[in-house]
């Protein structure tokens, strides 16, 4: 089997340079205009705060921004790891031809830690309401007045929701996920050169430890980067939730890449059999995340406790009904918009089908982490302005730089892939 | 009445593939090709047209979803209206799961029904033109002898020189 190398040139390189400068101009605008207007609000504090109501600082946005964008994009680079080690333990074929793709994602991983490291030791007050200590203690310093501000349901999560545990965990997932991305990617990197079986029944032992790591760390990362944002809040489904959202983005990354690098001239032997197993994937995912968001959603909206509505209610009528677009364009673009465009079996088999779909589910699934971290802090003052744009260009644009680069590192085709020749085949 | 039918075995896939192609290039039509499991690729090389199903699929599925909103609708809301759990009568959450559970219903049902109707299967069914050994490691291509041809040499020569290792007369009465 002949290797295909990916050449990225300059051209394409500087465009990604200019999506982030064009994000940074737009971030440094966008907080310039929020510091402009915060600082109107400061002047009139002690009337704002007597109504109870302060606008939130800028800086508190640009922290929540960095924590969604980099939430989700660490999400798809994880689930590129994920979505190779189902196809080694699966003993999948098909996938063989499309491989080099999800294992490149990875390569964002470090920078996503690092990025996520120093936005909760900046931003972490901003972010989660329970890292701060006053809410901790019964009693005043003098040991005997009650602490108005104690709240005996976050004291009741300490034991999990404390800043050194929280900051362990978090090392600990990168340090694992990193961990496993490196090992896969160095016995398929062996693999090309040295040939053999020995890699590929390797990588298969590889990838059920890594499942297993993953299938704990994706609950609890999940609990602890986006739920623990909502504290007296929690949902058990919530793990499955962050992922099948992960997930689904994940494969619309992947499906949109391969296009992506069809249309260019990679990937030759990729056919409408291939794409076609991918758009299979994305639309059953669709319809997977749809249905653990209704679990979710109706086991709340049926009981309607309001200890556990509360988390519905900031999202629809409440918050000044904020958030309510947001909520429906959710289920919209996220459900019924791949769920009627793709259930056809052409729709599977085009490009261009699978482009407008996948590229829409991409910004849909972007809109529901912002649905999920903005009402629990920034409330009524989220938007989706200069500064949310700015961001996610920024990261859209180092995304892409790491994962192109992690292409152009190795042949895109996995030459001694054990079952290159049967995805060569694939037949559905 | 009766019909004529040539019967082709064949004991090797690619080679049933190829044969098919050849017998269909003679101008030949093929009645139909038995085969112990299905083979990727055979429709394309036959000729077969996709099939309509998943459409009765999707209208059936689509019927269900509308005859569960309604039936809910119409019990809930307008021939016994009670109040459960203080929500309204029309609580569309609510409806979801059974609405879900009736289009897959429907839309299941729907397909293996129309399956039925169309393919004429049926317990009574008597297949006629049928080798035993296509269930077993043989391939079996049935062709229609057209009526008043008597001599079947001819065919029987196309389907040898295509690999066939055996080749047989069989006699239906319709």
């Amino acid at each position: 089997m002949t290797e295909e190398r990916l050449i990225i040139s300059r051209k394409t390189n500087n465009k990604f340079f200019l999506m982030i400068a064009i994000g940074v101009v737009l971030l440094i605008a966008g907080i310039i205009i929020a510091a402009l207007s915060g600082g109107h609000q400061a002047e009139g504090h002690g009337e704002a705060a007597a109504a109870g109501h302060e606008a939130a600082h800028w800086s508190k946005r640009l922290y929540m921004n960095l924590w969604l964008n980099n939430v989700y994009f660490t999400g798809i680079a994880l689930v590129g790891v994920f979505f190779v080690a189902v196809q080694y333990v699966a003993y999948a074929g098909w996938s063989v031809l499309i491989k080099r793709i999800p294992e490149a994602m990875g390569y964002y991983l470090p920078i996503g830690g690092a990025v996520m490291l120093i936005t909760f030791l900046l931003g972490g007050h901003d972010i989660f309401h329970w890292t701060h200590d006053y809410l901790y203690n019964q009693f005043l310093e003098d040991g005997v007045t009650p602490n108005p501000q104690y709240d005996p349901i976050i004291a009741g999560k300490a034991p999990y929701l404390n800043f050194w545990f929280f900051l362990i965990r978090m090392v600990a997932y990168f340090v694992l996920w990193i961990l496993f991305f490196n090992w896969l990617r160095r016995n398929s990197l062996n693999e090309d050169l040295n040939g053999g079986t020995n890699y590929y029944h390797k990588s298969i032992r590889i990838s059920a430890m890594f499942l297993v790591v993953f299938g704990v760390t994706s609950s609890t990362s999940a609990w602890d980067w986006v739920l623990s944002i909502d504290t007296h809040w929690f949902s058990t489904m919530f793990g499955w939730y962050v992922f099948a959202s992960w997930w689904v983005s994940g494969l619309a990354v992947i499906t949109l890449t391969v296009i992506m690098l069809k249309q260019n001239g990679y990937l030759k032997m990729v056919n409408a059999n291939h794409l076609h197993d991918l758009g299979k994937f994305v639309f059953a995912f669709s319809i997977f995340w749809t249905y653990i968001w209704f679990s979710q959603f109706m086991l709340v909206w049926y009981a309607n406790i309001p200890e556990e509505s509360i988390y519905f209610i900031e999202r629809l009528g409440g918050n000044g009904g904020h958030f309510k677009w947001i909520f429906f364009v959710n289920l919209l673009v996220n459900f019924a918009f791949p769920f009627l465009v793709l259930m056809t079996r052409d729709a599977k088999r085009q490009m261009i089908m699978l482009k407008i779909v996948t590229i829409a589910i991409l910004i849909g699934h972007w809109l529901d982490f912002y649905l999920m971290m903005m009402p629990g802090t920034l409330r009524t003052d989220a938007g989706i302005g200069f500064i949310e744009i700015g961001t996610t260009l920024i990261f859209l644009g180092v995304f892409l730089i790491t994962f192109t680069k992690g292409l152009a590192k190795a042949s895109l085709v996995p030459v001694n892939h054990p079952f290159l020749e049967e995805s060569v085949h694939h037949h559905v | 009445m009766t019909k004529k039918f040539v019967l082709g075995i064949y004991d090797d896939e690619d080679v049933l593939l190829q044969a098919i192609e050849n017998v269909r290039a003679a101008g030949t039509k093929i009645y139909e090709v038995f085969s112990p499991y299905p083979i990727h690729g055979i429709d394309d090389v036959l000729g077969i047209k996709r099939s309509r199903l998943p459409i009765v699929a999707f209208l059936c599925g689509l019927f269900g979803m509308c005859f569960a909103l309604w039936m809910q609708i119409w019990m809930l809301g307008f021939d016994w209206p009670m109040i459960i759990g203080g929500k309204p009568h029309i609580a569309l959450p609510a409806f979801i799961p059974v609405t879900f559970e009736l289009t897959v219903l429907c839309s299941a049902f729907g397909m293996v029904i129309t399956f039925f109707i169309v393919t004429k299967l049926k317990p009574s069914i008597k297949v006629n033109v049928f080798d035993k050994r296509s269930t077993d490691d043989k391939y079996v291509m049935a062709i229609e002898v057209k009526e008043g041809v008597t001599d079947i040499s001819a065919l029987n020569n196309l389907l040898r020189s295509n690999g066939a290792i055996e080749v047989n007369e069989k006699e239906v009465i319709k």
